[in-house]
Order: structure tokens, then sequence, then C-alpha cells
């Protein structure tokens, strides 16, 4: 199995002595083989930049990338992504859509739907293969690109804050559903949120982040997530004790990073 | 020359304001019947409907000027088309250029802003010192003033495309030349068509201009040739092919929109 390496990296926007923004100050981490690791911080923190990075859409300014022993020179199928608007292409159905990436590799037409078909019984989405984007409910397209993402059968799933665009009610089941396919896959994953409750339900490491610049302030294993994996029901996870206590330091990292960057305004 | 299908489709789903306009039309109609029958203007400036739609048999039959009105319509069609094809071509791969290289984008936007708003009738003239009196010429003039407004509607559709859709494509292993054919080609579509429907009114347009010189067949110089001789009929016949034809091209175009663009305005 492979792992992802952020080291040491540093990301410039603009010229920094000119006034310029320093998205991300030194962060370094490891995204370890089935492990599901969440970023989680206020906007400005530098968690898309640092998703950049790993996919590949961006260089840093310094420090450097890795994915399996190899540099991240670009974006690759090994690294897939699911971006928090879905990013689906309107012209194709459903199915067409979840098996785009097989077309790039110019897999023959009845094998990459043979495929499709599969993953979207992966994310529950049965039935609706021959469907238009826009006929899809937020919830159902985001599958969709779930799907489309782990056809490409890549080592990570790399995830955009993809809740982020949805009703209460349904990003609860999705944060269910990716679970649940993270532990049937086994593919190492990487989330993004600023939603607090989500980002600990769902990580088994937990990348706390501040803004101004974005650095990681806190790192912490949890298990809350595994054990919803392993069967227990999300709300008995959600309302132990430990769960609602760790809910709370969080927060409280996150509200004195906050209040401390306001102070050095 | 409406043909009885696209008439069901416009009876089959009328709204209110559909019905206004139909009644203004025969109004409009009748009015004109009922000002040539009290000859209110002389028949030789203003005949009747009824005249009119009796010369359109004739020339349809007979023809005016050695060539019946389907030669002068095929003649004027073939142009046009002639124009758009290759519009459509070069336009689409300039469009492409400018939005994929930042050089390209130097050495077309100032040409193209330089002549895009000059009428195509002001620079006919020079186009016929230059190219003759041929088919090359007229067709020639057609293309230009056809082709800023597809290479404008390019550039706009390719600008709007997200980064994140293109994204999404080479984080699958999209190619470069796979995201310009998979990607930013289907979501420019709908922008190409809207410009090509722009570029077609212009076109159209164009054409009469560029038919009143020195051509033998055309709708546009079946009117000239009218006109010099005061047949007043064969002038309101050729107009009214003229709309007619743009109409058609009109919603064939937006049929095709919908259907090679169905996602249009739903995202």
């Amino acid at each position: 199995m492979k792992s992802l390496d952020v080291r040491d990296v540093v990301v410039r926007y603009g010229d920094s002595n000119l006034g310029g923004v320093v998205a991300l100050d030194h962060v370094s981490l490891t995204i370890e083989p089935s492990s599901f690791v969440v970023a989680l911080g206020a906007s400005g923190c530098g968690k898309t930049t640092l998703l950049n990075l790993m996919a590949g859409f961006r260089k840093p300014s310094s420090g450097s990338v890795s994915f399996d022993g190899r540099t991240v020179e670009g974006p690759s199928s090994e690294r897939g992504v699911v971006f928090q608007h879905g990013a689906l292409m309107p012209w194709l159905n459903v199915i067409d859509n979840v098996a785009f990436g097989l077309r790039l590799k110019g897999v023959p037409r009845k094998d990459r739907h043979d495929r499709a078909r599969a993953m979207l019984r992966l994310v529950y989405l049965e039935g609706v293969e021959d469907r238009r984007i826009w006929e899809l409910s937020g919830g159902m397209r985001q599958r969709v690109g779930v799907a489309r993402a782990l056809t490409a059968d890549p080592d990570v799933l790399l995830m955009d804050e993809p809740l982020g665009a949805l009703d209460a009610l349904t990003r609860e089941q999705m944060q269910e559903l990716i679970l649940d396919v993270w532990a049937r896959t086994g593919k190492s994953v990487f989330f993004i949120t600023h939603g607090i409750d989500e980002a600990v339900f769902l990580a088994s490491k937990l990348l706390v982040m501040s803004p101004r610049p974005g650095r990681v302030i806190a790192s912490l294993d949890l298990d809350f997530g595994r054990q919803f994996a392993a069967g227990a029901k999300s709300g008995d996870v959600k309302s132990q004790p430990e769960f609602i206590a760790m809910r709370e330091h969080v927060k409280g990292l996150i509200f004195s990073s906050r209040q401390l960057a306001e102070a050095a305004l | 020359m409406v043909p009885a299908l696209g008439l069901r489709r416009v009876f089959g789903s009328i709204g209110y304001v559909s019905k206004v306009s139909i009644a203004t039309s025969i109004a409009l109609l009748l009015l004109w019947q009922l000002a040539a029958s009290l000859e209110v203007v002389p028949a030789m400036f203003m005949p009747s409907p009824l005249a009119v739609a009796a010369k359109f048999v004739a020339v349809s039959r007979d023809g005016f000027q050695d060539a019946t009105l389907v030669e002068h319509l095929l003649a004027s069609v073939g142009r046009v088309t002639a124009a758009l094809v290759a519009a459509v071509i070069l336009g689409v791969a300039l469009g492409f250029a400018m939005n994929l290289s930042q050089t390209a984008q130097g050495v077309i936007a100032p040409v193209l802003e330089f002549y895009r708003p000059i009428p195509p009738l002001a620079y006919l003239p020079l186009v016929i010192i230059w190219f003759g009196i041929g088919e090359f010429a007229k067709v020639l003039v057609i293309f230009l003033g056809i082709l800023p407004s597809i290479v404008i509607a390019t550039n706009e559709g390719l600008r709007s495309v997200s980064p994140d859709r293109v994204n999404a494509a080479r984080s699958l292993g999209a190619s470069r030349a796979q995201v310009v054919l998979l990607v930013l080609l289907p979501h420019a579509m709908p922008s190409i068509l809207t410009g090509t429907r722009i570029g077609l009114g212009t076109g159209w347009a164009t054409l009469v201009a560029a038919e009143l010189v020195a051509a033998t067949k055309g709708l546009g110089f079946m009117i000239k040739g009218a006109a010099d001789f005061l047949v007043t009929d064969v002038v309101i016949l050729g107009i009214l092919v003229i709309a007619a034809v743009a109409i058609v091209m009109e919603i064939s175009l937006r049929l095709v929109q919908r259907a090679v663009a169905p996602w249009q305005g739903r995202e």
C-alpha cells in the first residue's frame, strides 16, 4: 500500500514582500494507507490549497509532496478527487459520467459501463444510469462524484468539502455512506470540512488547521468512524460522552486559534 | 415556405402571446390587401398580397431573369451555407487558440476587434477589388460577416468553464488533448451554437448586399433586378422568401441547440 507525504510545504500567493498571502506555512502530514484524514478549519486556513497540492493541481512554493516515494508532478488517476460542487459533465448521463475516467483510458464501452454500474451500486445508486445530471438531487450528484472517482480505482480519495452544499439530513446520510465506502474499499481518504461534528465523526486522523498563515495546530488520532464502520449506529457513536468531549475539545482548539489570530491582527 | 410540421408545432403549444402575434400577422395581411384593393397607392408601387402570391407561383414555374425561384433560393442558400461552414470551422479553431495560447490571443484579438464593428458593406468594394466579382468574393464577404460572432462566442464559452471541471478530468488521467476534446468542446457547445445563430443572422443580411454586385442568380440579385425594372411584386416576393428562410434557419438551429445542448441553463 502507498502513502501520500506532504513535507514542510509552504505556499505563497503573490509576492510576500508586497503583502502577498502565505496560504500554507511549513505544513507536514502523511496519509497512511487505509486512513481517513480530515482537515478541519475555518475558511482561509489553506485546506483547499493543501488538497490541490496533493491532487497535483498546483505546486508548492517550497517543500515537497510525494506519493509512494515519487514526487507529485501533476494530477493522476492514482489520486482521485471529489469536488464540492460535483464538477460533473452535464452533457453526459450518469453512467457516462461515472465511466469517464475509463473512457480516457480507452476501455471499451461495455466494460466501462459494467464497472461504472458496480461503482454506482457501491454508493447505493441504482436505476439512475440513464438520467441527466440536472435531474439528480444534490446528494445523488455527490454520490455520482464519488462513484466517478472510485471507477478510476485510485489509491487515495481527495474530497474537497463534498458535503458542504447539502442540507443537514442528506449530509448525515452522506457521512455514513462515505464511511461505508471507505471501510468497504480500503482506500485512504483525505477529507476537507468546516463542520466540527462531521470531522470528529469521520476522521481516523483529524488535522485541526488555523488561518493566516495556514498551518496545522493539532493532529488527533480518533476512532469514531471506525466504530461506525464496525457496525455501531451513528446516533450511538455521536451521543457517547467521549465523542461529545472530543467535539468540545476540538471546538476549543479552533476558537482559541481564532482569538490568537485576531489578537495578532 | 413554413413546413406543415413547423405550423403544427406552433399551434400545438400555443400561448396567449403567440395568439396575439398570429392575430397581428393576419390583421397586417388584411390591412395590406385592403390598402391595395382601395388603390391607396398605385399597384405598381404596392401590389396586393394576392398579386404577390400569384407572382410566387409564376416565378416558381417560369423563373425571373433566367432562373426560377428555387434556383435563386438555392444559389443564395448555397453561398450562406458555404460561408457558415467555413466560419464555424475557422471560428471555433480561432476561439480555442485564443483561449489556449496567450500569443494567439495577442495576435487574433486586435485584428478581430478592428474589423468586427465595420459593416460588411463597407469592405465589400475592397474585397471585389482584391478577389474579383466571382463566387469566392461573395462567399468571402458573407464569411467575414459571420466569423467574429463565432470566434467571440467560442472564446466566451471556453472562459466560462469552471477550473473544477477541467481538474476533474485531469485527476481522472485526461491528457491535454482529451481535456480539449472531451471537456472544453462540449462545454463551449451551447455558446458556439448561440454564436452560430447570431452569425447566421449577419450572414443572411450580408448576402443580399453581396449579390447586388455581378451575380446571375440569388435572391439578392432577383430583388435588385426586379427593382431596376420596377417589378415591385417580385421585390416583395424576394423579401418574403428571405424572411421565411431566415425563420426556418433560426428555428432549426434552436432545435439543434436543444438536441445537442439540453443542459443549457439547467446547471
